[in-house]
């Protein structure tokens, strides 16, 4: 770990900071005066000098902060002098930005602050967009704004060139004033914190930094980059109170604490919004007792209360900034500091001494114990003498926390020479007067003095209230669950009222050499932002006795443990030695009971960590493999990722996933990884693998492993539900018998899918065992039987019935524009696809108009911001717009697919049986491409693909088609009506005549789906509806009702029962589009059923459940008999599988 | 050379008996059965890990005559709801090695034994044993606090053998806060041959009223006092944990973080001193 430091600030307002590999408190002497806080990060310090300026220390580095300044020369030609500075009125500046519209003659641009300086002089970029250019620069126009060559050609008109200067920061090493920004700023900060650096990925030295203003009013420093280190300007940012500090974290965690001692929380902190952008109030920690400060980490906050106690708030993260609820520590503290890696720091209120706290791990957030940093000053050694008082007076100069009555019983007890007048006076003047006199004497700084002294009076005088709190405080008490305490809030509250102005951190300087060879240093504040260190660094800070020292550090170390010498322990190594010995030694040639793992695949990925800001993260994968104790195999996944430089892992059982899946990514070759867990949080183990291939090995072998698990071997069963992902990969999931059990089915996040070759849009079954599939290009394709194909290749008895599988898919991909008010539509970016193995690009990228929403001439669709709804045409409001681009991609696989020339189709459907049925020929409908209504005949068991197409004629296009047991075909026409075909067959296979069915109000239907009896469509805007009044006598039914929204596709299955694809559900984590998802509560007598369960998703496009025909085991509670019956056995199913060939 | 407290955690774990398995002489067999020889995880449960031993026996026998498997040794049948390590420090600890065991495939004594018909049972009782000592430890706080999968953990890590996966988890349940200098109450069981009492569990706490750390002994003192030899006395018992005897002033929190069995339990068998 890189050497880095902690900074920290005595009473006396000098900067020390130490390093993490010295062993003692190196004095900043560069800062000329005094300073009351500093704040640091790993390349910079900030600080609010004595004079109330902020100053900021930049780190000497390997890289230069430069920064290019660049400006455009323009010239016109005219007949008479050739091209020269003379331009037309409507002409740009002869001076100007790129845009020409802004002046900016090269005299005009300044050094941003006297920490700067200039590199040379302008000159001219002979560049031009990355070729040189001929003479000086030049590009050449027809007129201004246009497109520039470099060549001049004979219609040349006007010409620009580019003028460059580079500016570098000088001010590294040395604590430089930031400008005041005089007009905004009447009143002087007071606290500063800085932090945010890991919101974005932007390269080291952005920041977020935070100011507190003496009235109370907080600030926010924009445009802090490694290119600017000292940022732009100041935003005021409006507040709920006022504030007396503030604590920005690394992350995105930033709290402040109120003047009345409650704390605040900013909420809507983002890479695109650092400021953030609302407040929330958490109360204090003790309802008695105000908070006087605050400090957070990543995934912490520390607050420390008037009355000095520390506490930890749990439950904090991105997620959930404000926590849930406060845990009291051990310690008494007057300020708190987080630094890197959550690691904490503090002042302790008696000694004064910086304590580290011990044993903080990310797991263990809180730590274990405070650890008091021992280490001398430099040049603490040539101090020769003091005063004998001073270390009893220094310490009630201090006065950088809001008083509470026991840091005036500090003072009290620390004076104990003159206790005599000190104690219980209430005349002020009890400290001698001399040394109090300021060396810094700007007019403000004393008037602040003089506030800071009138509140200590009357603290002091309230310095003999009982102590709050009341009764007995636990250390680890949940104040969260406790009742308020009533007792003496008010005498408190008042107390704090009238000292408040004192919590602004100023102090005195008493004695030219306060400090004597053998004292303690005396500290105010401590920053950890720049300090790397963990539980595990090697530190060697707490080693040094200085004589009052040593007491404390052994009161709060309570968990040091006995000496490691005791005849106890030695008496335990001895022994189990020494059974080791009798146990074992001359039986190692025995069998293990317990066989280790058989083995362990190993490689590398990038895995998208859980964590803000999500990002891909190296890890390494292995796959650990055993045999189960009962013969299955078995096996855990493990991710090993570093952690803040922590080794941790993320592991999964094998028999736990419930599916592998390809994800649709522009860059990277990934997939996601679900358990019933994952699919409830609607967050998935996301990796991406180096290369399409390896991406492939791996799915192969976690899919055997999965398979293997559980058991699961073979083509799918008759009863398989299948379904295709919007990447058109196909999944099936064996139904086990209580998955559409009453009244505790299943639950469908613990389907387990596996994947099966070939790539198709529809797939449709029947419980008889056909299947058909329908890809992109409307190709049919009927299943052959087999279970392999795709990456599976190679894999042991899934080659039979695989064969070539062809689709053409469009791709598209969106380029998305934000409008700026300088230069119009920026930031413009579009996405290429990596070209895969299995796909062929046969057309070029083109805009494409067919988009939902509409688009304007040029493609573009417009909304207020991304991600809305989008609109053809754009309106004042609109500051975002996209388009799309497509192109067609021909992709060529293997899967247990053959086609079925030659009529292209876009829907199928295929007549579903009960269990018993004994149908012969299997009536199959398809709608073609163009709309036109087929009857497949000929189709069986033995011959799925059937002989022939019978043409069913229609008065319009068609679009979807689907038919129920006793021969009801529905289908929906192109123009969103519905169709009743009247008279279907065994005879009449293709019926006689189509029945109208008017869509639901204002609703253009989509897709039906027909089961036993329920009939069931979906509109264009994702309504489901059931058809009431369905009989046997009146098969068209009388009315549509409203089922539910956000779906996109349904499937009603042989027993009635309802699966649908939805939009826009909610998990734990994250939110899924293109989700599975069962009706639950279905039943003869209530066929709407009563509530939805979620499966797997988001990403998916089609299910079909009408295979299963599996009824559920009847009046029967599964969870009472059988235990095992909730948990997704598969079926096997014992028949011959009837498709072949 | 001083060891690391965290070499006990591996000790206690990777602890063997090394063991012979012998067929019930009245078994009916198509041929002889050969003896099988293993080494026994001390912290695991025996039908958890004797798969090998039910395949080798099985060879030689029919499988009407088979029934569910049972062990014994010298006419007491052994539980295997205790871990391993128990039965063998109880029954059998100052007798020569390797523990010869007799396996029967008939006439299970339902008195004595649960019946263990899968894996599962095993499952239910050690994640059971976790739960009643988290209560005791932390008012299972730890343990409910843990998701599914976490609970999944230790038992995997314990059926496969797994020493850091299962401790990954298992760390968690033997923390405490540095202010309390323990758990609540100590999860523990005396174990004794000579009573028909299975075990002594009571609640005791592992820092007395005044704030002194309790030892092996203050417990012995209260559960057991004839465990304890006084002064002048012949020493009559041993106080056994995982095949060693601690020193009585070892503390017991201590003892709770480093000697307790996967289950959480620390088992203490107090067992005669051998005669001869």
């Amino acid at each position: 770990m890189p050497v880095s430091l902690l900074w920290a600030v005595d009473v006396y307002g000098r900067v020390y900071s130490l390093s993490t590999a010295g062993q003692q408190w190196e004095q900043c002497r560069d800062a000329q005066m005094e300073f009351k806080r500093v704040t640091a990060a790993q390349q910079c310090c900030w600080g609010i000098a004595c004079d109330n300026n902020i100053y900021l220390n930049v780190h000497a580095s390997d890289l230069p902060v430069r920064y290019q300044e660049e400006t455009y020369e323009n010239q016109r030609w005219n007949p008479v002098d050739g091209f020269s500075e003379r331009l037309l009125p409507s002409d740009r500046w002869q001076w100007s930005d790129v845009t020409g519209l802004q002046h900016q003659p090269l005299d005009s641009f300044q050094l941003p602050s006297s920490s700067w300086e200039w590199e040379g002089d302008w000159y001219v970029d002979e560049n031009f967009e990355g070729e040189p250019t001929e003479k000086g620069g030049w590009s050449y126009a027809i007129d201004f704004p246009a497109t520039y060559t470099k060549d001049k050609k004979w219609n040349s008109c006007v010409r620009r060139r580019r003028w460059l200067r580079y500016r570098r920061y000088k001010a590294m090493d040395t604590w430089a004033k930031i400008p005041s920004q005089q007009t905004t700023l009447p009143d002087p900060f007071s606290d500063i914190s800085c932090g945010g650096w890991e919101i974005s990925e932007e390269p080291r030295g952005r920041l977020s930094l935070w100011a507190v203003s003496l009235q109370g009013k907080v600030w926010f420093r924009d445009g802090i980059y490694h290119h600017n280190p000292e940022g732009s300007l100041w935003e005021e940012v409006f507040l709920p109170g006022e504030v007396i500090q503030i604590s920005c974290g690394p992350g995105d965690l930033v709290w402040a604490v109120l003047w009345e001692g409650q704390l605040i929380v900013r909420e809507g902190i983002s890479r695109d919004c650092p400021k953030g952008s609302s407040w929330a109030v958490v109360e204090s920690p003790s309802p008695d007792v105000g908070a006087i400060h605050v400090a957070v980490g990543i995934n912490v906050v520390w607050a420390v209360t008037k009355d000095n106690k520390v506490w930890f708030r749990r439950g904090v993260n991105s997620h959930n900034p404000c926590g849930s609820g406060w845990i009291g520590m051990v310690g008494e503290m007057i300020t708190i500091n987080v630094g890197l890696n959550d690691q904490v720091w503090a002042i302790n209120c008696e000694d004064r001494a910086v304590y580290f706290r011990q044993g903080v791990t990310s797991s263990e957030l809180s730590g274990k114990t405070w650890k008091a940093i021992t280490v001398p000053r430099d040049g603490d050694r040539s101090h020769s003498s003091a005063s004998a008082n001073s270390l009893q007076s220094a310490g009630c100069y201090f006065c950088g926390e809001v008083r509470a009555q026991s840091v005036v019983s500090d003072a009290e007890s620390d004076t104990e020479k003159g206790s005599a007048d000190g104690a219980n006076s209430s005349n002020p003047p009890t400290d001698p007067p001399k040394p109090r006199i300021p060396k810094v004497t700007s007019d403000s700084f004393i008037s602040e003095l003089v506030s800071d002294r009138e509140p200590g009076k009357s603290s002091r005088d309230t310095g003999s209230a009982p102590p709050s709190g009341g009764p007995l405080d636990p250390q680890w008490s949940n104040v969260d669950l406790e009742e308020a305490q009533q007792a003496q809030t008010v005498a408190v509250q008042d107390t704090a009222d009238t000292c408040s102005l004192s919590s602004v951190a100023t102090y005195t300087l008493a004695m030219e050499d306060p400090y004597g060879a053998d004292e303690h240093p005396l500290w105010a504040w401590v920053s950890g932002g720049g300090c790397s260190v963990d539980s595990h660094s090697q530190l060697n800070w707490f080693n040094f006795s200085m004589n009052t020292l040593v007491s404390s550090v052994q009161s709060m170390s309570l968990s040091v443990s006995p000496a490691q010498t005791a005849a106890w322990r030695r008496q335990i190594f001895e022994q189990l030695s020494e059974r080791t010995k009798r146990e074992m030694d001359n039986f190692r040639h025995y069998e293990q009971a317990v066989e280790q793992s058989v083995w362990v695949k190993k490689g590398t990925m990038q895995w998208w960590r859980d964590w803000k800001p999500h990002k891909w993260i190296d890890v390494h994968f292995a796959l650990e493999q055993f045999s189960g104790p009962d013969g299955n195999k078995d096996g855990i996944l493990f991710i090993y990722y570093n952690y803040y430089e922590e080794k941790k892992y993320l592991h999964a059982f094998i028999n736990e996933v419930t599916i592998l899946v390809p994800v649709l990514n522009d860059s990277k070759h990934t997939f996601a990884i679900y358990t019933p867990e994952r699919t409830k949080q609607r967050w998935p183990i996301r990796l991406a693998a180096a290369t399409e291939l390896e991406m492939h090995d791996w799915l192969a072998l976690l899919s055997v492993s999965c398979c293997d698990s559980r058991g699961i071997h073979g083509p799918p069963s008759k009863q398989a539900i299948w379904s295709i992902t919007c990447k058109g990969d196909i999944f099936i999931s064996e139904p086990s018998p209580g998955l559409e059990a009453m009244p505790y089915p299943t639950p469908c996040d613990q389907m387990f899918w596996r994947q099966v070759g070939g790539h198709l849009r529809v797939v449709e079954c029947n419980s008889v065992g056909i299947v058909w599939g329908i890809g992109y290009d409307h190709t049919a394709w009927v299943h052959t039987g087999g279970y392999g194909g795709g990456f599976f290749q190679g894999l042991a008895s899934s080659t039979d019935n695989i064969y070539t599988q062809t689709d053409v898919k469009s791709v598209y991909i969106y380029e998305n524009q934000r409008w700026n008010p300088v230069t119009g539509y920026t930031n413009s970016y579009k996405y290429c696809s990596p070209e895969l193995s299995q796909t062929k690009r046969v057309s070029d990228w083109a805009i494409d108009y067919s988009v939902s929403g509409g688009t304007d001439r040029e493609g573009w669709q417009f909304a207020a911001d991304f991600p809305a709804s989008y609109h053809g045409y754009k309106t004042m409001k609109d500051f975002v717009r996209r388009r799309r681009w497509a192109r067609k991609c021909k992709l060529t696989t293997t899967g247990p697919w053959q086609e079925i020339p030659p009529i292209p189709l876009s829907d199928v459907t295929i007549l579903p049986c009960t269990a018993q049925s004994s149908v012969d020929v299997i009536p199959v409908w398809a709608i073609s491409n163009k709309g036109d209504v087929l009857c497949r005949l000929g189709v069986t068991a033995l011959t799925p693909a059937g002989s022939s197409w019978l043409h069913v004629g229609t008065d319009q296009p068609f679009k979807s088609i689907s038919i129920g047991a006793a021969s009801q075909v529905w289908a929906i026409a192109r123009d969103g009506s519905a169709f009743y075909r009247g008279s279907v067959s065994a005879r009449s296979p293709a019926g006689d005549c189509w029945y109208h069915i008017p869509s639901p109000a204002k609703q253009k239907l989509k897709q039906v789906s027909v089961g036993r009896t329920s009939v069931y469509t979906v509109d264009e805007n994702g309504n489901l509806w059931y058809r009431q009044g369905v009989t046997p006598s009146y098969p068209q039914g009388s009315s549509w009702e409203h089922i539910s929204n956000n779906v996109r596709k349904v499937s009603v299955g042989p027993l009635d029962q309802v699966w649908i694809i939805a939009d826009k559900v909610q998990g734990s984590h994250s939110l899924s589009c293109g989700t599975v998802c069962h009706r639950l509560g279905v039943q003869p007598v209530e066929p709407k059923g009563q509530s939805w369960d979620y499966g797997i998703g988001g990403g998916w496009d089609h299910i079909t459940v009408r295979g299963n025909s599996v009824e559920p085991p009847r009046l029967r509670l599964p969870s009472l008999t059988d235990p095992s019956s909730r948990s997704p056995v598969p079926v096997r199913n014992t028949e011959v599988n009837g498709v072949g060939n | 050379i001083m060891a690391d407290d965290k070499d006990v955690l591996r000790d206690v774990w990777f602890g063997r008996i090394p063991t012979c398995f012998t067929l019930n002489q009245d078994e009916v067999t198509e041929r002889e059965a050969e003896p099988y020889y293993l080494l026994l995880p001390r912290v695991s449960y025996l039908t958890l890990v004797t798969d090998k031993v039910k395949k080798h026996f099985l060879k030689v026998m029919r499988a009407e005559d088979v029934e569910e498997m049972w062990f014994e040794y010298e006419g007491t049948p052994l539980k295997w709801h205790y871990p391993i390590g128990v039965l063998f420090d109880l029954h059998a600890s100052n007798n020569v090695l390797p523990w010869s065991i007799t396996v029967h495939f008939k006439n299970f004594p339902d008195h004595d034994l649960l019946h263990c018909p899968s894996n599962s049972v095993i499952e239910a009782h050690f994640m059971s044993s976790i739960k009643e000592a988290d209560a005791l430890k932390h008012k299972s706080q730890v343990v409910n606090d843990m998701q599914k999968k976490d609970h999944k953990q230790l038992w995997m890590g314990l059926q496969n053998d797994k020493f850091d996966q299962f401790w990954a988890m298992n760390r968690k349940l033997m923390e405490y806060p540095t202010e309390d200098g323990g758990f609540r109450y100590i999860p523990f069981r005396i174990y004794q041959t000579m009573s028909d009492r299975p075990f002594i569990q009571k609640l005791f706490r592992p820092v007395s009223p005044e704030g002194s750390a309790h030892s092996l002994g203050d417990l012995l003192k209260e559960m057991y006092p004839d465990a304890i030899t006084n002064d002048g006395e012949q020493k009559r018992y041993q106080v056994v944990i995982h095949g060693i005897e601690p020193l009585l002033e070892t503390p017991l929190q201590w003892l709770s973080e480093h000697l307790s069995h996967p289950d959480n339990f620390l088992h203490i068998c107090v067992i005669p001193v051998p005669t001869d």
